[in-house]
């Protein structure tokens, strides 16, 4: 049809057609947890893919290793963290090729947030949570919104069981609210393992959308050292 | 103007609307502001009044089904198309060899399915033309469906598909699954649709942690995952086809035909 040189559709519904209206977002579950200390950062997030009741798959890795001493936790609509991924390390490998460098965990955590802010108006559906290493060796946690907002801090929670996490971690690895005398006590890296785990332990318990297993990343100067810890499938 | 210089004021605000304006976004058309008429104007370009997308599949294929097994992979997925709750097309291939190495099958709207099929037959024709003996791995195609798919849902202009990817890459079974936004994941077993209800716990039940199934196993549970659904989807047929993928090649097998039996029918009472 054609109206005064624009052009209109027709209103029409086509007979035996299913109608649904669609959404390009979709949210699959998962979580994410990261503490930092002095030497080390440990991330950990649990492999359950799933939308609404069903479970596609129990054994999605959704920490990405970026470098020798960063790692990406990436949960949300997964195929916004597929495009949201690829698209970092396309970005650090040219990073690489002309600076004839690693990007620094520091600068990873920056440009992640420029490439989420890159689609203000149309985001990533994600939230990620950054861990590595810094250019000291020490130990940090970046967390962001979908739209890019960047924090650093010490020990983050993330994803669907996220408001869940975060309290104890401010509990067990923050001591907020505490009385004590002088320092905020050091959480070791066994701890901070522990800890992690015992939180999805948890977290499985009231959030439907974790579970399966938890995969945790411990970052030491040394490397990466990956391990896997099984929870409640139902 | 004053005093006879040109006074070019700086712009204060710029590339952004002026006030009391639409904004046109970058890469959109401009219909009246610019007037050209040989704009380039894609099928997703939006006009005056917006773009109309597909918001709906049409002609639909139902579940699809595939599983790993020791040393390759089968998918299956029956030979119906419908329209609505039509029965339209009842002698349709869903499950295709795409080379000797990767297999697929598909769900969805089949016109979609149809469209970019026309594709992948033109990158085997190009893989064959190059007489290198290369082909397409099925990683390639899984991950070049994921983008394709994800593009089409950033425009709003969905392909509604589903599909199951699989074949041998580098001698290893692989069996992956990607959707019309763009999901993708990989797993020992995979499937789409109903079946995700139905078919997927019946072949959960046979896979045991850390042992694969044999061919024959493997392709007993399709046929009893192609009954189960056959006797619950009303979108489903009593006939459905095999692709194989092993380390001999690619081959599709069938039509064949589930075992139903309706005798326990009479006995169901209380609808």
């Amino acid at each position: 049809m054609n109206f005064m040189g624009i052009e209109q559709f027709p209103d029409y519904k086509v007979p035996g057609t299913q109608h649904q209206d669609f959404s390009p977002y979709e949210s699959n579950g998962g979580s994410i947890v990261a503490i930092a200390g002095d030497d080390y950062v440990v991330i950990a997030a649990d492999t359950r893919l799933s939308s609404g009741y069903t479970i596609h798959t129990r054994k999605q890795n959704k920490l990405f290793q970026l470098s020798g001493k960063t790692v990406l936790g990436s949960t949300g609509c997964w195929c916004d963290t597929l495009a949201l991924t690829a698209l970092v390390k396309a970005r650090m490998q040219m990073y690489e090729h002309t600076h004839l460098k690693t990007m620094s965990t520091d600068a990873i955590a920056q440009m992640l947030s420029i490439i989420m802010y890159n689609k203000r108006f149309f985001p990533y559906y994600v939230s990620n949570v950054l861990a590595g290493l810094d250019n000291e060796g020490k130990g940090v946690v970046y967390s962001y919104d979908p739209i890019g907002h960047c924090e650093r801090a010490t020990y983050r929670a993330g994803g669907s069981a996220g408001a869940l996490l975060q309290p104890v971690l401010d509990n067990q690895i923050g001591f907020k609210n505490m009385q004590l005398d002088g320092e905020i006590p050091k959480v070791s890296k066994d701890r901070a393992v522990a800890i992690a785990t015992d939180t999805f332990i948890s977290a499985a318990e009231r959030d439907i959308y974790t579970g399966d297993a938890v995969c945790i990343n411990i970052i030491t100067k040394d490397g990466i050292e990956v391990k896997e810890v099984q929870l409640r499938k139902d | 103007m004053y005093a006879g210089h040109q006074v070019i004021p700086q712009q204060f605000w710029s590339n952004g609307p002026a006030p009391g304006q639409f904004y046109n976004f970058t890469g959109g058309y401009n219909g009246l502001a610019t007037g050209s008429a040989n704009q380039c104007k894609e099928y997703t370009t939006p006009g005056l009044f917006g773009t109309q997308h597909s918001s709906s599949p049409i002609t639909t294929g139902t579940s699809v089904v595939g599983i790993k097994f020791d040393g390759g992979v089968m998918i299956a997925a029956d030979n119906l198309v419908s329209y609505g709750s039509l029965a339209r097309y009842q002698d349709v291939q869903r499950v295709f060899k795409v080379n000797n190495k990767t297999i697929m099958g598909a769900g969805g709207d089949f016109a979609d399915f149809q469209s970019l099929k026309r594709s992948i037959d033109q990158k085997i024709v190009e893989d064959l033309c190059h007489g290198d003996d290369l082909e397409m791995k099925p990683k390639s195609l899984y991950n070049w469906l994921t983008r394709v798919f994800y593009n089409r849902r950033s425009r709003f202009n969905p392909l509604w598909l589903e599909m199951v990817v699989g074949g041998l890459d580098n001698g290893e079974p692989f069996l992956g699954h990607v959707d019309l936004r763009g999901r993708a994941y990989e797993d020992d077993v995979v499937a789409t649709g109903f079946g995700k209800h139905l078919a997927l716990p019946l072949v959960r039940e046979q896979l045991v942690e850390g042992k694969k199934l044999t061919q024959e196993q493997a392709s007993d549970v399709l046929r009893k995952c192609m009954e189960v659904l056959y006797y619950r989807d009303c979108r489903s047929m009593p006939k459905y086809s095999v692709v194989v993928c092993t380390k001999d090649g690619s081959v599709v097998q069938g039509p064949f035909n589930v075992n139903e039996n309706w005798q326990l029918a009479t006995m169901v009472k209380g609808y």
